[in-house]
């Protein structure tokens, strides 16, 4: 045993000694946030920091199950389409508590005004809640929530009804996200009463498996778990995200025991993360991909054989081995094979600089041909070294007579020009929000092809369209999936991107956390955790 | 006494100005703006960029964005965070108590081991003892704080387990409210047995890492200032009346040595202020410093302005003092001669 376990072991005994029986047996979980989060209320926030601090206060209508994309009930226990999926009513759960915090206890229960009172905040601009803290609800509008919902009618206590502009079928998937969490509308009330209605967003209430205890700035947040929740009372006793932003000083800690978990490590400290038997390493696909596009509204890019010639001119084995090492997996489609509809009978095109020339010529392109390759200036989760990619890549087309000359400009300028139709090739990225494939695939979509739109590819077929269209407004999952498949062989076959890799995403646990299951979408989730 | 002090505090509000120009500048030329940063791939449509930056006076030309943060600022008026939408003020209050703990407790031991060991240094100049505390001094002054910090964690928290590798407090065993803000007083407070043990160990290594080169810097400083002040006649006869050594040394010598060594301590305080910063990423310590760096890259142009001038004010109010005091300590000052 060492000094500080001792000298801990004597507080700890002195301190039980004290302590009732029940509270010395209370199971405490500690997760090493990497940064503070903005504020507890998630419609508010987009970084998933900000969003762990607050995800184990909500629930949502839909919710995704644990470690998946897959949406199951949340809230509402049931719902239905009609009107040609232009109306969903929802049919909500009775008996659902709202968590207590210090200056606030429920006395009713979760209830459709709850509902009305969620989603009417972020989008009515004359709701009286809309402007307290200031009104950006960035993830509503980025998911173009206010186009999709005309309006949201109360039927009764446990039955709500939204109505759509049009049918669409991500629209599910878009509920089970953070951002359309439910909140208390009493809890709401009673601020507005006391004159204090920031504190909504600052002590958060909701019918979560966890209440909101304390947030101590930038050092510590504190829950405790609700023995009333609906899916019942979590493992886990006390809750406690510590925040600590250095990922040696995470490591540090979860080796000592001051973390039961922490996610981003460096990655020259997996290897020894893998040997360490108090350790389990968990990682999978992170719900993203980082691609290279040629601008097919510049020529020689409006010609798929050009397009099919650059990809296969880059060695992306060796992309992958020395710029993302065991942070990265090779990517061919556009979608990661964690979502659902992923098509693994794609043949990725193969590294074959030879090839590359010869479609060049038949392409009839002269060389050496002048390209620019416009490069990040700033890592991405998605992509780790945007700059070394870029050189790789000029490299490799230097071989095929093809001269890349290397652009960049700040983050916020590149994107601007980029998203403008500016550059003939860049490099850009795309992480996933709602596990839906849509929310990938609406990349290459014709409307995402204007200006300052995200098909940077400015890729626009009407085969793709009209199977893009047909999959948003179709319910039918297996019938999506078809869908999806064919959309990823056209991309393929039209060369539009040249798909890079999905970054890995690794999370390391004390091996005495067990039923602990990584989440595709990053978030972070213990209610279903324990710890023997 | 109170002329001299007049003129001092007149000399600062020239400085205070120049600052809160150079700050504002300064915080505008890195690349990137508050909107630009919070988007993503998604991008942002024309008219809620427009929008958002009207929200943050963005669109305003800089010289009226200047006027109207000057007028705020002297009706007390820090700002709001852009990104918690709290008062710039009540996050800077929440947090300065643990920078101010951290870095009181960094200057105890800078000064508590610097002090003698200059003293001695001086007094055994020449010897082995000399040569091995002005090296390591010297080391200590050229070491980067990130560097020794992590290396500090890796062998006492991680390799002896000695101490815990970060924060302020064992936040499994521990919790309870803040009532100053000063862990090792509200610990005391709390009245929980080991608390304040607990505290104290999660202080020492950030402190010991924050006041290692105020330590090297004092220790070379006093060393210097004592070597002239034991050539003095005063000291001279103070021996030759056979006084013990240490009144030589303590009473007599190190009470003169002491006054310019006042002066660099009290430079020590905006050196302080900025090597929290690092200090605080390092041990999660929860201060300023971290605050700080969060919001040069959340670019919280209220945060960062309001914090940078909120620090720079304690760091001319204590040089102000440390003026006064070296005033009191040294009349020759006081009266100009």
């Amino acid at each position: 045993m060492t000094t500080r376990q001792l000298m801990n072991s004597l507080g700890v005994a002195m301190a039980m000694c004290l302590a009732a029986g029940g509270a010395a047996n209370a199971k405490a979980l500690v997760y090493c946030l990497e940064g503070s989060p903005e504020n507890f209320n998630p419609a508010l926030t987009t970084t998933n920091t900000s969003l762990d601090a607050s995800r184990h206060v909500f629930d949502q209508l839909v919710e995704f199950e644990r470690g998946t994309t897959n949406l199951i009930p949340g809230l509402a226990e049931s719902w239905e389409f009609s009107d040609g999926g232009k109306t969903v009513t929802f049919h909500l759960r009775k008996g659902v508590k709202f968590g207590a915090v210090k200056d606030f206890t429920p006395t009713r229960d979760f209830n459709a005004d709850d509902v009305l009172f969620s989603f009417n905040r972020q989008l009515k601009p004359d709701h009286p809640y809309h402007m307290v803290t200031g009104g950006k609800f960035d993830t509503f509008n980025d998911m173009d929530m206010g186009k999709i919902i005309q309006s949201i009618e109360k039927k009764d206590d446990s039955t709500v009804v939204f109505h759509l502009s049009e049918p669409n079928a991500p629209f599910m998937a878009n509920l089970a996200m953070d951002f359309a969490s439910i909140g208390s509308a009493e809890y709401a009330d009673a601020l507005t009463k006391k004159g204090t209605p920031e504190q909504i967003d600052q002590v958060p209430v909701g019918t979560g498996p966890y209440s909101f205890v304390a947030y101590q700035k930038d050092t510590v947040i504190r829950f405790k778990a609700r023995p009333d929740y609906f899916r019942g009372k979590p493992a886990i006793d006390d809750y406690i995200i510590s925040i600590v932003p250095d990922p040696t000083v995470r490591f540090a800690k979860l080796k000592a025991g001051e973390c039961t978990l922490m996610g981003f490590p460096r990655p020259s400290d997996l290897p020894e993360m893998e040997k360490d038997k108090s350790l389990q390493v968990m990682h999978q696909p992170g719900l993203n991909i980082a691609y290279w596009t040629f601008n097919e509204q510049k020529k020689p890019f409006d010609d798929v054989r050009v397009r099919r010639a650059l990809i296969m001119a880059i060695d992306k084995a060796a992309i992958i081995r020395d710029v993302y090492g065991n942070t990265g997996q090779a990517a061919k489609n556009p979608i990661p094979p964690t979502i659902w509809s992923y098509n693994d009978t794609v043949k990725d095109y193969p590294y074959d600089p030879e090839k590359s020339k010869t479609l060049l010529k038949e392409a009839g392109v002269t060389t050496p041909l002048d390209i620019d390759l416009w490069y990040m200036p700033v890592q991405r989760p998605y992509n780790p070294n945007p700059k070394r990619i870029g050189e790789m890549m000029q490299a490799d087309l230097s071989k095929i007579g093809v001269n890349a000359k290397l652009v960049t400009y700040e983050w916020g300028e590149y994107r601007k020009r980029l998203q403008q139709g500016e550059a003939m090739t860049g490099q850009l990225g795309w992480t996933g929000d709602n596990g839906d494939p849509d929310n990938f695939f609406f990349l290459l979509g014709c409307n995402a092809a204007r200006d300052g739109g995200q098909n940077i590819a400015r890729f626009c077929d009407k085969t793709y369209e009209d199977k893009l269209q047909k999959a948003r407004q179709s319910t039918d999952k297996e019938e999506r999936a078809q869908l999806y498949e064919d959309m990823q062989t056209i991309a393929h076959d039209q060369a539009v991107w040249f798909t890079i890799a999905h970054s890995v995403v690794y999370e390391i646990a004390k091996s005495n956390l067990t039923g602990y299951k990584i989440s595709p979408l990053g978030r972070h989730e213990f209610a279903g955790a324990d710890l023997k | 006494m109170i002329r001299f002090l007049i003129r001092r505090i007149a000399l600062t509000l020239p400085t205070f100005v120049a600052l809160m120009f150079v700050t504002f500048v300064a915080i505008r030329l890195v690349p990137g703006d508050p909107v630009e940063v919070r988007v993503g791939e998604h991008g942002i449509s024309p008219e809620r960029l427009a929008e958002f930056r009207h929200q943050l006076g963005l669109d305003q030309p800089v010289w009226k964005q200047f006027a109207d943060y000057v007028w705020r600022l002297f009706h007390g008026d820090f700002g709001t965070s852009v990104v918690t939408n709290q008062k710039v003020l009540t996050e800077f209050f929440t947090l300065f108590p643990a920078t101010l703990e951290l870095a009181f407790c960094a200057l105890i031991f800078a000064i508590g081991i610097g002090i003698p060991a200059g003293a001695v240094a001086a007094v055994k100049r020449g010897s082995t003892y000399d040569h091995m505390l002005m090296g390591m001094s010297l080391t200590g002054y050229s070491m980067p704080i990130f560097w020794w910090g992590l290396l500090l964690v890796m062998f006492f928290s991680e390799r002896l387990g000695w101490t815990p590798v970060s924060g302020r407090i064992d936040l499994i065993q521990y919790y309870f409210e803040p009532v100053t803000g000063f862990m090792l007083i509200d610990a005391l407070l709390s009245d929980q047995p080991g608390a304040f043990w607990s505290a104290l160990s999660h202080l020492a290594l950030p402190a010991i890492v924050l006041g290692t080169i105020p330590l090297a810097i004092i220790a070379r400083m006093t060393r210097s200032s004592m070597l002239e002040v034991l050539n003095e006649d005063y000291v001279r006869t103070a021996k030759a009346k056979g006084l013990a050594p240490w009144r030589v040394i303590g009473l007599h010598a190190l009470r003169n040595a002491l006054i310019p060594v006042i002066t660099i301590i009290g430079l020590q305080v905006g050196g302080l202020m900025g090597g929290a910063v690092l200090t605080e990423y390092i041990f999660a310590w929860p201060g300023v410093g971290h605050w700080l760096i969060d919001a040069i890259s959340r670019r919280d142009y209220p945060a960062l302005q309001g914090g940078i001038m909120l620090i720079s004010s304690i760091v001319i109010i204590v040089n102000l003092f440390v003026d006064v005091l070296y005033g009191t300590v040294n009349p020759r000052i006081r009266h100009g001669r």
